[in-house]
Order: C-alpha cells, then sequence, then structure tokens
C-alpha cells in the first residue's frame, strides 16, 4: 500500500458469464471508475463475449435457477418463460431507476474512454469473428495482451 | 468550514463542495476550476450552466443524463473534464456532489 497510498489508478475488469445481472455488475464497476477518475478496461471471455456480441447482447437474461437471491424454488425458475419473465421484470426495474440497456450501457462506456478487449481463445471456441462483435470493441486480444495492458502502479484487477 | 476563492468567503463542505450555491458566481466558478487544472471555455461554461439549471429543478445528474441532455455528449464530457467529469464540473457549479452510480 506504499505507491500513492494505495490510490486505484486502473480497474481491469474480466468479465466471463453473460447473465444480465453480472454484465450489469461489470458495466456499472467499469464506469463508475472512470466518472472517478480511474482508468478501466475490460477483458470479456467465455460467455461474458456475449455481452459484445452484435445479435445477442440485446437477449441476455437474469439467471432464475443456481440463483438463491431470486427466491424461487429451481423447479420452477426451470420452467419455460421463467428466465424470459424475470428478465422482463428486472428490465422494467432497471429503467426506473435510469440503468441504460445494454447497447446504450457499451455507448456510454465507450464515450467514457473504457477499453474493450475481446478474448482470443473465447472467440476461437465459439467461432466468432471480430465482425460479429460491437463495432467499438477495441480488439481481440491474448490473456497475456491484457496483463501488458495493465501494467504499472494502481491497477486492479476483478474477475465476474 | 469556511474558506476564500477567488478572494471571496463561501462554505464549503470537507470534500470541497460549496453549501450554498447561492454563494456561487462565476469567479468563484474561475477559481475552482484552476484549481482542479481546467481552463475555463465557453463550452465549459455551458455545461456548468447546464448543471446548474438541473440543479435549480432538483433533478439529479448522472453521465446518462448528461449524454442524453442536448448540451453536451459523454465524450465531449470527459474531454471538457477529463478526470471524474461530473463530480469535478459539479463542484465548479457549485452544486451538490452528485449521489449517482451510473
Amino acid at each position: 500500500m506504499s505507491e500513492y497510498n494505495g490510490e486505484i489508478r486502473k480497474m481491469m475488469i474480466i468479465l466471463s458469464k453473460a447473465t444480465l445481472e453480472n454484465v450489469y455488475a461489470a458495466f456499472v464497476l467499469a464506469n463508475g471508475a472512470r466518472m472517478e477518475g480511474i482508468e478501466a478496461e475490460m477483458f470479456f471471455t467465455f460467455f461474458g463475449l456475449e455481452a459484445i456480441h452484435k445479435e445477442k447482447l440485446e437477449h441476455l437474461h437474469i439467471a432464475t435457477v443456481g440463483n438463491p437471491a431470486m427466491h424461487m424454488p429451481t423447479l420452477l425458475g426451470g420452467l419455460p418463460g421463467m428466465e424470459a419473465l424475470a428478465t422482463h421484470m428486472m428490465k422494467k426495474e432497471m429503467e426506473r431507476i435510469d440503468m441504460p440497456d445494454v447497447r446504450e450501457f457499451l455507448e456510454i462506456l465507450t464515450a467514457s474512454g473504457v477499453k474493450l478487449w475481446a478474448c482470443k481463445l473465447a472467440m476461437d471456441m465459439f467461432h466468432y469473428k471480430k465482425e460479429d462483435l460491437y463495432e467499438d470493441v477495441d480488439g481481440v486480444i491474448t490473456v497475456g495482451d491484457f496483463y501488458k495492458q495493465g501494467s504499472g502502479i494502481g491497477t486492479h484487477m476483478l474477475f465476474i | 468550514m469556511e474558506r476564500t476563492i477567488s478572494g471571496i468567503a463561501v462554505q464549503v463542505n470537507e470534500e470541497g463542495y460549496l453549501t450554498d450555491f447561492k454563494q456561487w458566481n462565476s469567479e468563484v466558478g474561475k477559481g475552482l476550476a484552476e484549481e482542479a487544472n481546467i481552463t475555463m471555455g465557453p463550452r465549459h461554461w455551458e455545461v456548468i450552466e447546464y448543471l446548474q439549471s438541473e440543479f435549480k429543478n432538483d433533478s439529479p445528474l448522472s453521465i446518462r443524463k448528461i449524454g442524453k441532455s442536448g448540451v453536451v455528449d459523454i465524450k465531449e464530457f470527459y474531454q471538457l473534464f477529463p478526470i471524474a467529469p461530473l463530480k469535478t464540473a459539479s463542484k465548479i457549479a457549485g452544486i451538490p456532489k452528485p449521489a449517482s452510480c451510473i
């Protein structure tokens, strides 16, 4: 904690999930960093890639199964249409508290100077091409490249 | 607590935000901008005026709202006030620190 009194200079946020609640958590943290004058970069890997996939980013769902905070029996959460219903309700609440949708949030992030990186390994695994991604994604990089991006004093990494 | 900005005595809180907007004038704004290493230009003042009018209307500010203001887009907002733009601009505008997370 000696350098800069432990001040956070840069947040490197890794998103590995595509459930709406995780995507929003990552976006709010990245945007919140920029709002405080902290640099922020995001690395989208595995299912997290869906948050920057042109055709998928508008159709992300919240998880109703395996999510105890939903207070819903697992069997009920697994019924057809349950995820869509829960997602619809959550989206309505989000609009009420002035939370942007995923596409608008990506626009806010890039306008705020957040760098968006896609994980090369996951891209290869899902057979995605750069053209499949949201237009302002900064590039497709390896985990090594991402670490290099995060070099310097006061960088923190966060895995979601 | 009381402090002097541009030769004018004002009340500020522990983070340096004015506690009484009525004590603000453009000289105070200029002084606060200098402390934040910002040289105020016409665009800066337009944004400050917008923030103040929203404050007078009791309308909470967020980055999303700035982007939809029609006064400035988010990219330019960050160019005008590069470090923590909403907080910095609010401080210069003499209004309270924004409480929004987005």
